[in-house]
């Protein structure tokens, strides 16, 4: 059943989109939305660097997308507006990443498959790294959720109780930049920040508490995964932006149908 | 022991310097209010105390463990979070369902356990702030403008259940307000802020200091003399003041 291109391809997007509901959830309660951009981008750069030094790209895009969270963090405290700060990194990666791979003849092929996902790119032991990586930031999640939480809605709030809301921060970003790197293959570097956000939009009107929209996230996200491979495969359409435009419908259906309520 | 003690200490933000040679100490039990203009680094003091805030310069010591319960100045909660009263007090620290209704019927707002958080008034909000922060049975109780879209008796009925949970936990309490009325009659200490600590002591002391009087002016004449004229009978030459109350 593994050697079927497609089932494999729908494993691997399955777990993105497990990870993708309570993270994608913070996302957008946190409004990190571009911060997710500008990590998401890194990852171009991050395939690159991985192939010039001959390392995992798994390991090269993470290591790559959490730097680039780090820098953004870094600067956003220095008085240049955190919105400056993101589109000034945010496209720095990008370009830097888009000319690095441009001196890589391989890698240039492959570009459409790094930006818009490819579903033929996942192998066997792909799929491994991808369930592990979508484990752990699933497992990070779950640990920190109610600290997270309480830091989300009001850091000094979550200081005086003795929970580090810097901390709380760096631990999200780290959960960000791994799934940027496990997302990569399925979803592509444009759109991995919409499946953070338009599952966890879609699934807002439904819900009354943080842990339902989280669940509704994933289970939303992981519909789209599946339909959107299907018209992916059957319409030779890129994978990434099949999933999200599925995505995209369901967020249309929820959205309308809550405010005719 | 203190609860908690700053030694010499400095805040800043960037290059701009809010709070500088700041030292004082609060104790198990005691009230006390920070007054002082806008911009005086009122909330950056409170949030160094509760240890929000690092330090620029200096030390800040908290007693370890320190339980404290924190009204914050502004809280607005993300529309796109969906959470209800109750879940959002048992976040963190889990109480029973139990505690947290005895707690919101002690704010006023039982009927508001199921309510979801972004939909509540100003008002509502306030409370819901409290019996949280009441929740975690504090040693110290900080209140950054608490009373802010309380109505006037919500605001009295507000101060009295400060002093009432005071008498019951032994907290001590300290707020930021800018009812200076309040402030002068309730507190046992009141601090003076402007960058530094300007003065500070009992109320009558703090009242009578020039600092105090530099920084609030005439304006709280009034004030202090409706404080005197009430508490302690003395009626002063601002007595002709209270004749419009007569007037038709």
């Amino acid at each position: 059943m593994l050697d079927d291109f497609l089932v494999r391809a729908t494993l691997a997007g399955l777990a993105v989109a497990l990870a993708a509901g309570p993270l994608g959830a913070f996302v957008v309660w946190r409004r990190m939305a571009y911060f997710g951009d500008a990590t998401a981008h890194a990852a171009i750069l991050g395939v690159a660097l991985s192939l010039a030094f001959s390392v995992s790209i798994f390991i090269g895009v993470a290591a790559v997308a959490a730097a680039t969270a780090l820098i953004i963090t870094a600067l956003s405290g220095r008085g240049t507006g955190v919105d400056t700060v993101l589109g000034v990194v945010s496209h720095g990666a990008l370009a830097a990443g888009l000319i690095a791979v441009s001196f890589l003849p391989g890698v240039r092929a492959d570009l459409m498959g790094y930006l818009f996902g490819d579903i033929l790119a996942v192998g066997r032991s792909d799929l491994l790294v991808i369930w592990g990586g979508a484990a752990l930031v699933l497992g990070v999640m779950l640990w920190r959720w109610q600290p997270l939480l309480l830091a989300t809605m009001n850091a000094d709030l979550a200081a005086a109780r003795h929970i580090d809301p810097k901390r709380e921060q760096l631990i999200l970003t780290l959960a960000l930049a791994a799934l940027v790197a496990v997302a990569l293959q399925v979803i592509g570097a444009l759109l991995i920040t919409a499946m953070l956000i338009i599952p966890a939009a879609a699934a807002r009107p439904l819900a009354r508490s943080p842990e339902a929209m989280a669940a509704l996230g994933s289970a939303i996200a992981a519909l789209a995964t599946i339909l959107g491979l299907q018209l992916s495969a059957q319409m030779d359409t890129p994978a990434g932006p099949s999933i999200i435009i599925v995505a995209v419908a369901i967020f249309l259906v929820t959205t309308l149908v809550s405010g005719r309520r | 022991m203190s609860l908690v003690e700053a030694r010499d200490v400095a805040v800043r933000y960037g290059a701009r310097e809010v709070l500088h040679g700041i030292s004082l100490s609060l104790e198990p039990g005691e009230i006390v209010t920070v007054v002082g203009p806008n911009g005086s680094g009122k909330s950056s003091l409170m949030r160094l105390l509760i240890g929000a805030q690092a330090p620029a310069a200096g030390q800040v010591i908290r007693k370890p463990g320190l339980r404290v319960g924190y009204v914050p100045q502004k809280l607005s909660v993300d529309r796109s979070l969906p959470i209800t009263v109750s879940r959002f007090l048992s976040l963190g620290d889990r109480h029973p369902a139990r505690a947290r209704d005895e707690m919101l019927a002690r704010v006023g707002v039982a009927h508001l356990a199921a309510a979801q958080i972004a939909n509540l008034s100003g008002g509502e909000f306030q409370r819901v702030m409290l019996a949280q922060a009441l929740l975690q049975r504090p040693e110290l109780l900080a209140l950054d403008e608490a009373t802010q879209g309380l109505d006037q008796p919500g605001t009295a009925a507000f101060y009295r259940l400060i002093e009432e949970v005071r008498q019951e936990l032994g907290c001590a309490v300290l707020m930021i307000s800018h009812d200076l009325h309040v402030v002068m009659s309730a507190s046992d200490r009141v601090i003076c802020l402007n960058g530094h600590i300007c003065c500070e002591g009992t109320p009558t002391v703090v009242s009578e200091a020039p600092a105090y009087r530099a920084l609030f002016g005439l304006g709280t004449e009034g004030t202090l003399a409706l404080y005197r004229h009430e508490h302690d009978h003395a009626h002063g030459p601002h007595d002709h003041d209270h004749h419009h109350a007569d007037a038709p």
